[in-house]
């Protein structure tokens, strides 16, 4: 076949870089292509066997079939589709804060580093802190309410975004920025010529991370936040009552949201960023 | 009472007179020093670079070949001295520099095209402008590859070909080369040595190459410029006068051997010194 043609045929050619996608037609065997299923596959079957054998009680555990039936009957249209999308409207809003903010202030910070350091500390602190240690402190001056989920989420998705972008900006290649100089550019058009763009690829790690980290916290928050709604505090009322089937679909909602997001974050970044890695 | 008792005592240090270069000067270098954590690289350093010659920067390692040019081209601070082109100060010269490291050089987040264009923008040249001369350096280049592509999809010699486009586009008056071949395979190095020398006889732009390969250097030079070891001096300005265009059978003259093996003569010299 041709596949067995063109492996053969590769070591003999020397090594290109991978250019476009569409370029690599080199297709995969069915097994290579079956491999990212086998793990969740043989976690499912012995998810599935430890309660048909008893191992754990069903009341604690249901079987693998139920939860992934109550997933999908609650995703499509069910009660547990308003919650999800609560949650996604609530990583979102943090999100956006975050980026919105987070963004112009580190490519600031970062072009210049006296400015840097001088808060350095306080970002440092900040983003070493569990962002949920200070749901209390948040509690006292946003109340009880869906600003206050919100808020605290993009306060911890803010400093990771901040510190990416400063650290693109300082970590700039200095050889792209004296090329520019050299060319006569000012200190305005080194900055939004080079810097910027420069910044762009950490910049999109930090947006993957803080996305990540606004979702955490938006489903703690709803889980002890007094919630009526989203992911988090599903979870908590199933388990109260005890809803494993519930609970578990629930649970395997946020992991497929959180999922979800990050492969997003990737592509986009993929797209934008198209010179990263070359 | 109008007059200050006590007043600070002044000593009268006489300035230096500046000495000019010979005529056909280009680059005047007076005076010019620069430490290195704490040890003279350059002390006192005069030198003088003809105008429409290419010279060729030769020396050990470490002696600041590339720091040297580099400093001329305001990339690296002095700390003392005087650097004039033409009288002028760098301020009011258009210059242009190749990189040795292309990949680090260009902007891949622009086309390649673009990026030939840029300096040419940051002069706030039209459309219009911009577009004819970049017709006219695509015509000089004789370019064969895709200039509307990233500069990280062409190879490592269609890459330094861009970069050397880019710094000549404004026509600048010096072209500053930082070992432009040594990242580069045989076969683009003698391309790109070619299409150098075409546009040298098309321009006369001054040209300042640093090289590691000693062939290179004489092979495109006019004056072969040798450098001591740190604190670096000049050791001998070589001048090599054979015609262009330059060819292979340049490389077996007699006024070719000879140049090179004076120099490496003297290298050798400056090294076990």
């Amino acid at each position: 076949m041709d596949t067995a043609s063109s492996t053969a045929a590769t070591p003999a050619k020397p090594w290109t870089p991978p250019a476009a996608p569409a370029a690599v037609v080199q297709r995969t065997p069915a097994l290579d292509k079956a491999l990212p299923f086998i793990g969740p596959v043989v976690l499912f079957i012995i998810w599935d066997l430890v309660v048909r054998l008893g191992f754990i009680k069903a009341i604690l555990l249901p079987p693998p079939i139920d939860a992934l039936g109550a997933l999908l009957s609650g995703l499509a249209g069910g009660p547990l589709l308003k919650d999800f999308a609560v949650t996604v409207w609530r990583t979102v809003q943090a999100f956006m804060i975050a980026a919105a903010v987070g963004m112009p202030l580190g490519v600031l910070l970062g072009s210049n580093e006296k400015a840097y350091r001088s808060v350095e500390f306080l970002i440092d602190f900040f983003r070493s802190t569990p962002s949920s240690a200070l749901i209390p402190l948040f509690l006292m001056i946003f109340g009880v309410s869906d600003i206050n989920k919100v808020a605290i989420a993009a306060f911890g998705a803010l400093l990771i975004v901040v510190f990416n972008s400063a650290y693109g900006v300082i970590n700039a290649r200095k050889q792209r920025v004296m090329a520019a100089k050299v060319m006569g550019a000012s200190r305005w058009q080194v900055f939004k010529d080079v810097l910027v763009w420069e910044s762009l690829q950490p910049s999109f790690v930090g947006l993957r991370s803080a996305v990540s980290m606004a979702l955490v916290i938006v489903i703690v928050a709803e889980m002890f936040i007094g919630a009526d709604s989203g992911l988090g505090n599903r979870i908590i009322n199933s388990q109260q009552v005890m809803n494993v089937k519930d609970m578990y679909a629930s649970i395997l909602a946020a992991g497929a949201l959180g999922y979800a997001l990050n492969i997003l974050f990737l592509v986009l970044e993929r797209r934008i960023v198209h010179w990263s890695g070359r | 009472m109008t007059q200050v008792l006590n007043a600070p005592v002044f000593a009268d240090v006489p300035v230096r007179e500046f000495q000019p270069g010979p005529a056909g000067t280009h680059i005047t270098i007076r005076g010019l020093t620069k430490y290195f954590a704490g040890w003279p690289l350059y002390e006192d350093f005069n030198l003088d670079i003809p105008k429409h010659k290419i010279v060729s920067v030769f020396g050990p390692n470490g002696c600041g070949k590339s720091t040297l040019i580099n400093m001329i081209a305001g990339l690296i601070p002095i700390d003392k001295g005087e650097i004039l082109f033409d009288g002028k100060s760098l301020k009011d010269t258009k210059i242009g520099y190749v990189f040795q490291n292309y990949r680090e050089a260009m902007f891949p987040w622009m086309r390649t095209i673009d990026n030939i264009a840029y300096p040419l923008k940051l002069e706030g040249k039209s459309k219009a402008e911009v577009d004819r001369r970049m017709a006219e350096l695509v015509a000089s280049f004789d370019v064969k590859f895709d200039l509307n592509r990233y500069p990280y999809e062409l190879s490592g010699g269609q890459q330094q070909t861009a970069s050397i486009m880019r710094a000549l586009a404004p026509n600048p008056e010096v072209l500053f080369l930082d070992e432009p071949f040594s990242a580069l395979d045989f076969e683009m190095t003698l391309f790109i040595r070619e299409k150098l020398q075409e546009v040298f006889m098309q321009t006369g732009t001054t040209m300042l190459l640093v090289s590691h390969d000693l062939e290179e250097a004489v092979y495109l030079a006019d004056q072969v410029l040798l450098l001591t070891k740190r604190p670096t001096r000049v050791a001998e300005i070589l001048p090599y006068g054979d015609a262009r265009p330059r060819t292979v059978e340049t490389l077996s003259e007699p006024g070719f051997i000879s140049t090179k093996k004076l120099s490496l003569e003297i290298f050798q010299r400056e090294v076990r010194r």
